[in-house]
């Protein structure tokens, strides 16, 4: 006797078989399964291609120059007689932008964002925060231009005693791209802090608290490990950021912390010589791809390092 | 604008015998027809009642009849809220507690408050309780400050020996005394209470009970209770608070009953309404 057949018997004759097997296959469910998996390992795979195709260029690359002259080099000059392969200047020149970036975006995003999230009524948010989300988008290009034909000016105008010695400048390149990087800092923080929960607030105002003093020693403390994440994503963006840093800051592969000096960062050497016309198979051609696997290298340590930090310094609430 | 604190002292070293004559002379807090809108909606009407210096008084009632209001109303905490408006006369020992001049932050340096879902900070138990001392720059050791919140909230020797730890690694119960001895540390002059257990199981629920009995010593304590047993164990006087209907019917409303010494208000209410509520008819 089998299942069905003392479902059946159980249930009376004409009566519906009662099944605890499924009614139908359900083909359309597996198939839509299949494809958000699809969809899913796809981006994965993507990733992985661009860091292998990063590999194996920078595999060739370190066939012709050694590791060491390359991490520890001060002197970049490829495409020139001789050649100099140190990546030390160029990363410099990537640490100079974030360094100024960070100046303009810490104060800024973070205190827009204690405004916004503590201080703002309603309905300035409600004007505010979409155009913050809009600022997001502008055009690196645009931002690029802006600094260049404004913002260099009038950091010239503003500091005279400044040595403005050519068109570029790294530190206005970094406060542009620390302009850029503010809505998203201010964005991400602001919404750290709204989600602090309301009560640890009024606890802090019962205890006879300022407004100041709840966002400063209650909200912003327990929104931390947001707060970092925006600063990370924020220098991840600096870091990366190749557009206004070619307009803006140069051309010159040289180590100063000179703001007003003309500077050559990572993202800007991959940009030029990309678009240059240096022909493929050659050292020079394949400086980009190391490079660009430094540059990946980099922005994970850095985004671990952060995560580490978050973990550390996070003040856990329920 | 500092409020100004009257030196009652004087009122703790009289007889045991005359405390049910003196808990009614020195009035902290006076009701006038006080009344709070949220907007346009009338959450509390008309309530004049006094209430009187180192007394547990209890504000009990169903459900939305406005009882969190009226409280937050003494601390201005309502001052958060951007929608809500207090009406009518409200003093602090003879002092309107809505003048144009008086500073909400001062208020509640002076009225703390607990609530009802224990909120400690993310911070350690000692940063817990030595925030509000640090907030008010009160003088002296800061070690010793929090040593003496905590023990008078009773929950010293359970944390002497891990006051850097989180403070969310304590239970519900141990939060809830946390955040008692972080609104004692800074010495105010009234602690309001917004239905303190309401969170917590029987046990640690009667330690906050015999806690309150032992801060009445020193301080005027208010209490919102969903549990009349509750407030027929702790307090000295009882409110209790109904809803009502707005005429046209559409909007509920709080409104003050019966105000009176607890043991009249449980053996021998004025107001049927009141009979019905605590012998469990109603609500």
């Amino acid at each position: 006797m089998t299942a069905h057949d003392i479902a059946a018997s159980g249930a009376g004759a004409g009566s519906l078989r009662r099944s605890l097997e499924a009614a139908s296959p359900r083909y359309g469910e597996r198939a839509i399964r299949a494809f958000l998996v699809g969809c899913a390992a796809f981006s994965v795979l993507v990733t992985i291609g661009i860091v292998l195709s990063l590999l194996f260029g920078a595999i060739d690359f370190f066939r012709a120059v050694p590791v060491l002259d390359f991490l520890t080099g001060t002197d970049w000059a490829p495409g020139f007689e001789p050649a100099a392969f140190g990546v030390l200047p160029i990363v410099v020149g990537t640490l100079n932008i974030v360094f100024w970036a960070l100046a303009v975006a810490v104060p800024v995003g973070l205190l827009s964002a204690i405004y916004l999230a503590e201080y703002a009524p309603a309905r300035v948010r409600r004007v505010v925060k979409p155009m913050l989300e809009v600022l997001e988008g502008i055009p690196t290009v645009a931002i690029g231009l802006w600094g260049l034909f404004f913002l260099r000016p009038l950091a010239e105008d503003l500091f005279p005693f400044l040595a403005w010695s050519t068109p570029h400048a790294v530190g206005v390149a970094g406060v542009a791209v620390g302009l850029l990087i503010v809505p998203l800092v201010a964005s991400v923080s602001d919404d750290a802090m709204r989600s602090v929960p309301g009560s640890l607030r009024e606890g802090a105002y019962a205890l006879g608290a300022s407004k100041l003093r709840v966002s400063l020693r209650v909200v912003l403390p327990a929104a931390v490990s947001g707060v970092v994440a925006s600063l990370v994503l924020g220098v991840s963006r600096a870091v990366g950021e190749t557009m206004v840093v070619l307009m803006v800051a140069g051309a010159r592969p040289q180590i100063s912390v000179d703001p007003t000096a003309s500077v050559q960062t990572v993202t800007g050497h991959i940009g030029t010589t990309a678009t240059g016309d240096i022909s493929t198979g050659t050292t020079d051609y394949y400086t980009i791809f190391a490079v660009g696997a430094l540059l990946f290298v980099l922005t994970l340590a850095m985004n671990m390092f952060a995560i580490r930090l978050v973990r550390r310094f996070r003040e856990v609430y329920e | 604008m500092p409020v100004p604190m009257p030196d009652t002292r004087e009122l703790t070293v009289r007889p045991a015998a005359a405390a049910k004559e003196v808990h009614r002379v020195d009035k902290t807090f006076e009701l006038r027809r006080v009344s709070v809108r949220y907007g346009d909606n009338p959450a509390v009407k008309d309530v004049s009642m006094d209430i009187f210096h180192k007394n547990i008084t209890a504000l009990i009632g169903p459900s939305g009849c406005g009882k969190s209001t009226l409280i937050r109303c003494l601390n201005r905490m309502n001052d958060l809220i951007p929608s809500a408006r207090v009406e009518g006369e409200l003093r602090y020992h003879g002092e309107d507690l809505y003048g144009s001049r008086v500073d909400p932050v001062q208020v509640r340096k002076l009225i703390g408050m607990v609530f009802q879902k224990p909120n400690p900070f993310p911070k350690s138990i000692f940063d817990n309780v030595a925030f509000g001392p640090r907030t008010i720059g009160m003088k002296g050791d800061i070690r010793e400050i929090v040593e003496n919140a905590l023990r008078r909230a009773g929950l010293w020797n359970e944390v002497k020996n891990r006051l850097k730890d989180n403070a969310y690694g304590l239970s519900g119960g141990q939060q809830q005394r946390l955040c008692i001895a972080r609104a004692i540390a800074t010495e105010p002059d009234v602690i309001l209470m917004d239905e303190p257990c309401s969170a917590l199981d029987p046990i640690s629920t009667a330690r906050i009970e015999d806690l309150m009995l032992e801060l009445k010593e020193r301080y005027s304590i208010v209490i919102v209770t969903h549990n009349m047993q509750q407030a027929a164990r702790v307090s000295d006087m009882t409110a209790f608070l109904m809803v009502e209907l707005t005429a046209d019917e559409k909007t509920r409303y709080g409104e003050l009953i019966e105000y009176d010494d607890t043991s009249k208000v449980f053996t021998n209410p004025a107001d049927s309404r009141t009979e019905d509520y605590i012998s469990g008819k109603v609500g």
